[in-house]
């Protein structure tokens, strides 16, 4: 019976916490952008796109190289080395490119944003904000919201360019491949409209679903430290875990034979 | 003559818990009102009610003669730049500095020029005593330094309506004397009606008006400082001298002390 | 940090990302703006494709020279009657090709042993001078070469393995009853 009544208060706390964050969307979507808001979107463009640079740009050298060693090495048993660009490209742009950018995101951005704005709420700077007639949603959540969905794809392209460069590095500077056929091979097999702009949308999905979390569960955290670390961590495991189920909804619309 | 804030009848829960239970509370223009009572007995909720944070169950409560709860988020809004709120711990935004921190609410609702706005946010600097102190973040800043920020900030739109949310609370005697003269200093020249919400009662005592005095849901008693220093109620009088006992226990709600000892954990 | 440093490092931050992309679009994916040239439809008819989809490359003499648009199958004619039932590829031809003569034949082929199926055209000889060694005129030439809506006759289905191997097995066990 109690297994009954919590299942049945989970689920109107799970549909209330829809609804809330639907609001919540609504009223960032249309706190459009103004002069002043360009300087705090901006300002946000710097802190969640610019400082995220480093870690998904090392995290990108490494992937591609290792990409580009494993993949040589199942390659050459075929001896089908030549493959190896398109091998690189292809898994980098159509998923590594997005998927690691957005746990990447996750972790670093979105775990930030919702410590942030729980901090703001404890020490009532949100409320401050409320009864100075500044709407919150506008000033604090709008500008992260968009400024994380304009950076998530520009971060994913950067990180696909990087890995690319990075199997290459490996491919033809190290393991000695012929650089044209490296290209060549890439260029054949990669389609501009279907593999690069399919993974940036990937991108922008998982960004606008990583915010959203990252702003709701800031915004509706409970205002104490544990309930902070709480909300972020729950940024992380949940943001997580809805970029790979989406990755692989995504996946089967755009790549999907049917 | 029409009374600023208008709280008639006015019933609020917390869960099952009555924060207040019918209450009615009048604020006069351009009086300080103190509202005390012991802890926990809603009063910074009083205060986001009359902001209209939160909602009452039942009643009403008028601001300016608006009823706060059939306003809509934008007229709100409105209605709260002529509101000031100070929050017990400032409540300064912790990623600009002091200046900024009291230019935020002139650049966001005014179109003043630069210049203009920095002659002001100076000026409402100099009133609490902090101009030298323009450039440093709020981190910086003591507790007590902080609340004055918080109060330039809190004046900056020359609201005709200010909430202080217990000004006095974990302030030295020199710092809680400054606050106090402030609060008296910008009710008189500015004309102000101020509501302080404290249970400092010899300081909210020597500048206020009026006061309320709040227990358990209820107005336990309203009058002159005089009136309601002297008053006969036991639990009033236990409140305003600082007893340990009386009608207001001291005790949270409990079971029987020895059954408690002896029963297994 | 003053607020037009935080511009600046958005603005090289969207420059960056930007840069990234043509990176992408030009060396890896060899998008090349010549691509948008024009291009002439034409068709063929196939009984077996075998595996070709749409976008496969159309290749002359190992050149590219177009890619495949569009693929159905014939199953009932303009007029309702009933179709040949034989797989109508269309595809697209740069226009710089424009005088592939009509009696070409097109071929779906397989690059490598496992690789991607395409077509290759073999050129045929309906523009050859005739016997007098005369240049062929304008209109003759038009008559004899491939344009916009022009359907291919001559055409060479998929190899299907499957298929390949039981008619190999049938021919063993044929010459192993003589």
């Amino acid at each position: 019976m109690n297994a009954i009544t919590q299942l049945g208060s989970q689920f109107i706390h799970t549909i209330s916490g829809l609804g809330k964050t639907a609001f919540m969307l609504l009223y960032v979507v249309i706190g459009l952008p103004t002069w002043r808001g360009l300087t705090l979107f901006s300002k946000q463009l710097y802190f969640i796109g610019v400082l995220s640079l480093p870690i998904v740009l090392v995290a990108a050298l490494f992937i591609g190289m290792v990409l580009g060693l494993q993949i040589f090495n199942i390659l050459s048993r075929f001896g089908a080395t030549e493959a190896l660009g398109q091998a690189v490209s292809l898994s980098l742009l159509r998923e590594l490119g997005p998927v690691i950018t957005g746990l990447l995101f996750a972790g670093r951005a979105g775990s930030a944003i919702t410590a942030e704005i729980g901090l703001m709420k404890s020490t009532e700077q949100l409320s401050s904000l409320e009864l100075m007639g500044v709407d919150p949603l506008k000033y604090v959540v709008a500008p992260r919201f968009w400024a994380g969905l304009v950076s998530m794809p520009f971060l994913a392209l950067m990180f696909s360019a990087v890995g690319i460069w990075g199997g290459y590095l490996v491919g033809v500077k190290w393991l000695g491949l012929y650089d044209g056929a490296f290209w060549m091979n890439m260029q054949d097999a990669v389609s501009f409209s279907e593999d690069v702009i399919n993974g940036a949308i990937k991108s922008i999905c998982f960004a606008f679903v990583v915010i959203l979390i990252a702003v709701y569960q800031g915004y509706e955290c409970y205002p104490n430290s544990e309930g902070i670390s709480r909300a972020t961590t729950r940024t992380v495991v949940l943001g997580s875990l809805s970029i790979l189920g989406l990755d692989f909804l995504l996946t089967a619309i755009m790549f999907g034979d049917f | 003559m029409q009374h600023h804030i208008d709280i008639s009848a006015m019933t609020f829960r917390r869960g099952s818990r009555a924060i207040f239970d019918n209450v009615d509370i009048k604020i006069t223009r351009g009086k300080i009102t103190a509202i005390m009572g012991p802890s926990g007995t809603g009063k910074t909720t009083l205060l986001r009610l009359i902001a209209g944070q939160l909602r009452p169950e039942s009643g009403s409560i008028h601001v300016d003669g608006d009823e706060i709860n059939q306003l809509n988020r934008s007229d709100l809004y409105q209605l709260r730049k002529r509101m000031g709120v100070l929050f017990q711990s400032g409540a300064l935004f912790t990623d600009m500095n002091v200046f900024h921190n009291v230019a935020f609410p002139l650049k966001t609702h005014t179109s003043l020029s630069e210049q203009t706005i920095r002659q002001l946010v100076l000026m409402k600097l100099e009133c609490v005593g902090l101009r030298g102190a323009h450039n440093l973040m709020p981190n910086e800043l003591s507790g007590g330094m902080q609340r004055r920020v918080a109060l330039a900030r809190t004046i900056a739109l020359d609201p005709d309506l200010v909430m202080y949310d217990e000004p006095f609370a974990g302030q030295d005697p020199i710092a809680m004397d400054v606050l106090v003269k402030l609060i008296k200093e910008l009710n008189q020249s500015l004309g102000l009606t101020s509501i302080v919400v404290s249970h400092d009662v010899h300081e909210a005592a020597s500048i206020a008006d009026e006061i309320y005095v709040l227990s358990q849901g209820k107005v336990l008693a309203h009058g002159t400082p005089s009136e309601v220093m002297n008053s006969t109620d036991p639990a009033v009088s236990q409140f305003m001298h600082g007893k340990f006992d009386g009608p207001v226990a001291f005790h949270f709600d409990r079971s029987d002390y020895a059954t408690d000892l002896m029963s297994q954990p | 940090m003053p607020s037009n440093k935080l511009h600046f490092f958005a603005g090289l931050f969207v420059l960056a990302g930007l840069l990234a992309l043509i990176f992408l679009a030009l060396r890896v994916s060899g998008l090349s703006f010549s691509s948008e040239e024009s291009v002439y439809e034409v068709k063929a008819k196939f009984t077996e494709l075998g595996g070709l989809r749409e976008r496969a490359k159309v290749s002359m003499g190992g050149v590219n020279i177009g890619s495949v648009s569009d693929i159905s199958l014939n199953n009932r004619l303009a007029d309702g009657s009933m179709g040949d039932f034989k797989a109508v590829v269309t595809f697209n031809i740069n226009s710089r090709y424009d005088n592939i003569p009509i009696d070409s034949s097109a071929e779906i082929l397989t690059a490598g042993i496992l690789g991607e199926k395409y077509i290759g055209i073999t050129p045929g000889s309906a523009c050859a001078p005739g016997f007098d060694d005369e240049p062929l005129s304008e209109s003759e030439l038009s008559a004899c070469t491939l344009k916009q809506g022009s359907t291919m006759e001559y055409t060479q289905s998929a190899m299907v393995l499957e298929k390949l191997i039981s008619q190999f097995l049938v021919n063993m066990t044929e010459s192993g009853e003589d």
